[in-house]
């Protein structure tokens, strides 16, 4: 009780050195003009994922039978009160796209969080500990790597059924050993440094060594791969999604809208548009706010 | 005061099994062998040497990081190696503290100061939050660091004060021995100044024992009141620091000597030149080690290794030459 | 005319904070077969003042002199292609880490022979002849079989003998040693610097030393200058600077060493060296100097035989300090 006192009193003390932190983090941050671009059109990405039953018009699964694949507003034919078109089954485009948003990121957050948790803890066990758990750890990775990726994704999704949750599952697995071993190896690089050393002569144990003391140092790269496959995760959430191992009809997922909307590219090109352009504008967002993050936290991109 | 022994070794010995590679044979490195000594409350023993001469060993192993190969060790009476119990460890754990000589790679960059100095006392006391962070304080402001450092990164400071920083973590425990790992040779002239009067203040305070380790030996001269020479792991002359100082015996140690250089133009010193590199330790010379570069070899040097024993002298010297009286 | 002139050289970086000046005002030169010495610690600019002379620093940097003279050439308006034949074969310099400054993806003797080519000309066998002459030069033992070893198959001390005889490949009338032995074990510092005072001699070169290490100042140098947070505090003789300093600095400096120590407390410098936001305004010292007073605080001051300071010392005693009542050192006005 009182130490959570004192982590409440430090915590307030501590305002300066971190506000400084941050300042310093958005002066090589913003440096990057992409990046804050990037930085924005995820944040407007985030607001509508969470106001979606706000602001979209109609809800994603309903079906206007008279409204069948209207083309968007602007066009010859188009109809105000669906202002991207409908789908071949009357659902509103828009409605659909905000939705699908969530689940897009929903997607990138649970990949990353299962992969970030889990990589972390073998990646870290395996440079602390090394010996025969390190070789067998890093060779199964190794093993993983040598497939491709989305093959292996398939195959697991085969394997545990298709649907979203597995698809995120089988997408996790195939990033873990990109964790394990940056993980690993700065853990190898760390382990060998003197205030690591000293934490031991204090007496440290070796989980107070793995995540208190060495694992605040191995963040900055990790940081900035977990942006980098935020985006692949999307990206591949939605190929399992158009192969049909994804999320399931009539679930608004932007892969699964491309697929069902694949006969209908030659009549009715906005269906098959608005998915692919959300899925590329959001991915090219992240993958630009990750550059930016790279340049802010890798020291070694630091001048004067 | 009285002079209790608060650090025994008896013969340490520190061997490392070198796996071969595809194109390289394996081989055993002898880092440390046969090191001999005791250290007193509030004394400094300063250990002397060349890279590769065993002193970083030495220090890992009176830090309890590595175990020795062979020999006793006893810290503060008790012996290392029958005492296994958690207790007992931690005990052995709170007796021997270390200041590295890098101030930048020693302190955990994510870790503001206050954290930093409290984490000894988390792990290895009942303390409360307040009266950690009060013992913190107190030692903060006897390491002449301004009471708001608490809050800071070590980045922020400079290579000077980092040192007093270690110097505070080491000493958060109230250890009898804080080992010394080159501690001001990383730093400039004047802040080397301020960091060694620290250290004589805190050991007359703390009446602390030392385990200084340099290569300096201007600064060896200043703070050690005994000193050990080492070289490829083997300690060749240890004696108080006036007997080493003012009549060295063994060819080594005058060769270090003379070495050093002196801050004085006027005196122009004779000086005893060593040919040569110092050797591999996977591969180290036969007889005695410094043979190769040893202005008094003889035949005897290349074949019989030399042990230390009392010399003539009155202190330890470990060499041919010296016992049968040879000179150069 | 010196070999080597520089009158007024300063040199400023842009950062994030603005210009930050890194060397400033500083003047010495060098005769051919003279040792000269800059000493400073960390932060005094004295590797960045020679690297200017190079043309070394990044773009950031803005180098500006009154004279930067060697043999008569101005090194200022030279252009790089001009200066390219210069450095390397008439300036050379040798820098603290023996174990980085060669490319360890080529072996000793292709490293040694790129730079005789670049400069010299001459056909393969003549190169490698005097590869083989220049290692043993350097003291390196069975030099022919050296010329096919890489750096990481030999120790510090005989890469920085690999180092010196690369640098002195081309014969250099001025050789720039950047603490050539910091890294290196005492015995084998004392080895490397007897080389190079001997190459010095052997070959009428002109040699800069710089150091933090003041024993190795007062064995090799001839003469010295001080410098403290970019400024040049002080030239002199090397006897007279260690015997009679004229700057209060250098003086701390020479009681700070624990050699020089009489009592178990050493006299130490109180403070730190500035740093770019912290600059005082008048005397850049005088934050930590013992003698300071108002006029030090508030007025820069300017060099009188050699010595920046107000009050230069004369045997350790301030010539025309105001006195007792402000300074510590009772009865220290001359």
């Amino acid at each position: 009780m009182s130490e959570l006192q004192a982590e409440v009193q430090n915590s307030t003390q501590q305002i300066s050195p971190l506000r400084q932190q941050l300042k310093e983090f958005w002066f090589y941050f913003s440096e990057n003009k992409g990046a804050v671009v990037g930085l924005f059109f995820f944040l407007f990405i985030v607001l509508v994922a969470i106001l979606a039953d706000v602001i979209s018009p109609h809800a994603p699964i309903e079906q206007y039978r008279e409204f069948i694949l209207i083309p968007p507003a602007w066009q010859e034919g188009g109809n105000w009160s669906f202002i991207l078109g409908t789908d071949a089954v009357g659902r509103d485009m828009l409605s659909r796209l905000i939705h699908g948003s969530r689940y897009s990121l929903y997607t990138g957050c649970i990949v990353i969080a299962v992969t970030l948790t889990i990589g972390v803890s073998l990646g870290l066990s395996a440079g602390f500990f090394r010996g025969w758990w390190e070789v067998i750890l890093m060779r199964i990775m190794d093993i993983i790597l040598a497939v491709p990726s989305l093959l292996m994704a398939l195959v697991l999704v085969a394997v545990l059924g298709p649907g979203l949750e597995n698809a995120m599952i089988a997408i996790s697995v195939t990033y873990l050993p990109h964790y394990v071993r940056l993980s690993r190896a700065s853990a190898v690089a760390e382990n060998a440094r003197d205030y690591v050393t000293a934490s031991r002569v204090a007496g440290a144990g070796k989980l107070r060594l793995m995540f208190i003391t060495i694992l605040p140092n191995c963040m900055a790269p990790l940081i900035v791969q977990a942006t980098l496959s935020f985006s692949s995760a999307i990206l591949d959430a939605a190929a399992l999604g158009f192969l049909g191992m994804g999320a399931q009809p009539p679930t608004p997922e932007w892969g699964t809208m491309l697929a069902e909307a694949r006969e209908f590219i030659t009549s009715a090109w906005w269906v098959v548009t608005f998915p692919g352009l959300a899925i590329l504008l959001t991915v090219l967002a992240i993958n630009l706010m990750g550059d930016g993050l790279r340049d802010a936290l890798d020291p070694k991109m630091k001048r004067s | 005061m009285t002079a209790e022994t608060v650090l025994e070794a008896r013969d340490l010995h520190r061997f490392y099994e070198v796996k071969g590679g595809m194109f390289s044979q394996g081989g055993t490195v002898k880092a440390l062998s046969g090191a001999t000594f005791n250290l007193e409350a509030g004394k400094t023993l300063a250990v002397v040497g060349e890279s590769g001469c065993g002193k970083s060993t030495l220090a890992r192993l009176v830090t309890l990081i590595e175990n020795p190969t062979s020999g006793a060790l006893k810290l503060g009476g008790m012996d290392v190696a029958t005492a296994t119990s958690a207790e007992d460890r931690r005990t052995l754990r709170q007796m021997v503290q270390i200041v590295f000589q890098d101030p930048y790679g020693s302190l955990n960059p994510r870790q503001k100061i206050g954290a930093i100095l409290e984490e000894p006392l988390k792990i290895n006391t009942s303390m409360s939050a307040p009266e950690r962070k009060q013992a913190v304080m107190d030692m903060m402001a006897r390491v002449g660091l301004r009471p708001e450092a608490y809050y800071r990164y070590p980045h922020m400071f400079s290579g000077g004060q980092r040192q007093r920083i270690a110097i505070a973590r080491a000493l958060m425990l109230k250890p009898k021995i804080v080992i010394l790992d080159e501690p001001v040779s990383a730093l400039d002239v004047s802040i080397q100044a301020q960091v060694l009067n620290l250290l004589t203040d805190l050991q007359q305070e703390m009446n602390l024992a030392y385990l200084f380790i340099s290569h300096d030996l201007s600064v060896v001269r200043h703070i050690a009141d005994e000193v050990m020479v080492m070289y490829l792991g083997r300690p060749v002359e240890y004696g108080t620091r006036d007997q080493i100082f003012s009549d060295p015996q063994h060819p080594y140690t005058r060769a270090l000597l003379s070495a050093t250089p002196m801050a004085d133009p006027n005196k122009k010193r004779e000086r005893i030149k060593l040919i040569g590199e110092l050797p591999s330790p996977l591969s180290p010379p036969s007889g005695c080690a410094f043979h190769p570069r040893c202005p008094l070899v003889n035949d005897r040097c290349k074949s019989e290794g030399p042990v230390l024993h009392h010399a003539t002298s009155g202190w330890d010297v470990s060499c041919h030459a010296v016992e049968e009286g040879r000179k150069g | 005319m010196s070999l080597l002139d520089i009158k007024n050289l300063s040199v400023e970086f842009q950062t994030a904070h603005g210009m930050f000046r890194a060397v400033d005002g500083v003047n010495f030169n060098v005769d051919k077969g003279q040792i000269l010495s800059i000493v400073g610690e960390s932060g005094s600019g004295k590797s960045v003042s020679m690297l200017a002379l190079m043309g070394l620093l990044p773009w950031t940097a803005k180098v500006t002199a009154d004279v930067m003279t060697f043999d008569g050439i101005d090194l200022l308006s030279i252009s790089k292609k001009e200066r390219r034949k210069i450095i390397g074969k008439d300036i050379s310099m040798i820098f603290q880490e023996p174990m980085t400054s060669l490319n360890p993806c080529f072996t000793v003797g292709y490293q040694i022979m790129e730079v005789m080519k670049e400069h010299l000309g001459g056909t393969k066998k003549e190169l490698e002849k005097r590869a083989v002459e220049l290692l043993g030069m350097v003291g390196i033992p069975a030099p022919e079989s050296r010329l096919k070893a890489y750096p990481h198959q030999m120790s510090g001390g005989m890469n920085q003998r690999v180092m010196i005889a690369m640098m002195i490949a081309c014969k250099p009338r001025l050789l720039i040693a950047d603490e050539p032995t910091t890294a290196l074990d005492v015995t084998i510092q004392a080895q490397i610097l007897e080389l190079l005072v001997e190459l010095q001699k052997k070959q009428d070169m002109a040699l800069v030393l710089i150091t933090h290490d003041m024993g190795v100042v007062a064995e090799t140098a001839e003469r010295v200058v001080v410098q403290y947070a970019g400024q040049q505090v002080e030239k002199q003789e090397v006897k007279g600077l260690f015997n009679h300093p004229g700057h209060p600095y250098t003086h701390a400096l020479l009681n700070a060493l624990p050699e020089r120590a009489t009592d178990k407390h050493l006299p130490s410098i109180p403070g730190v060296v500035p740093g770019q936001l912290d600059r005082p305004k008048g005397c850049l010292f005088s934050p930590r100097c013992e003698f300071a007073t108002d006029l030090c605080h508030a007025t820069p001051p300017t060099t009188t035989n050699g010595v920046l300071c107000h009050y230069p010392l004369q045997d350790g005693v301030p010539t025309g300090h105001p006195g007792g009542q402000q300074s510590k050192v009772a009865g220290g006005n001359g």
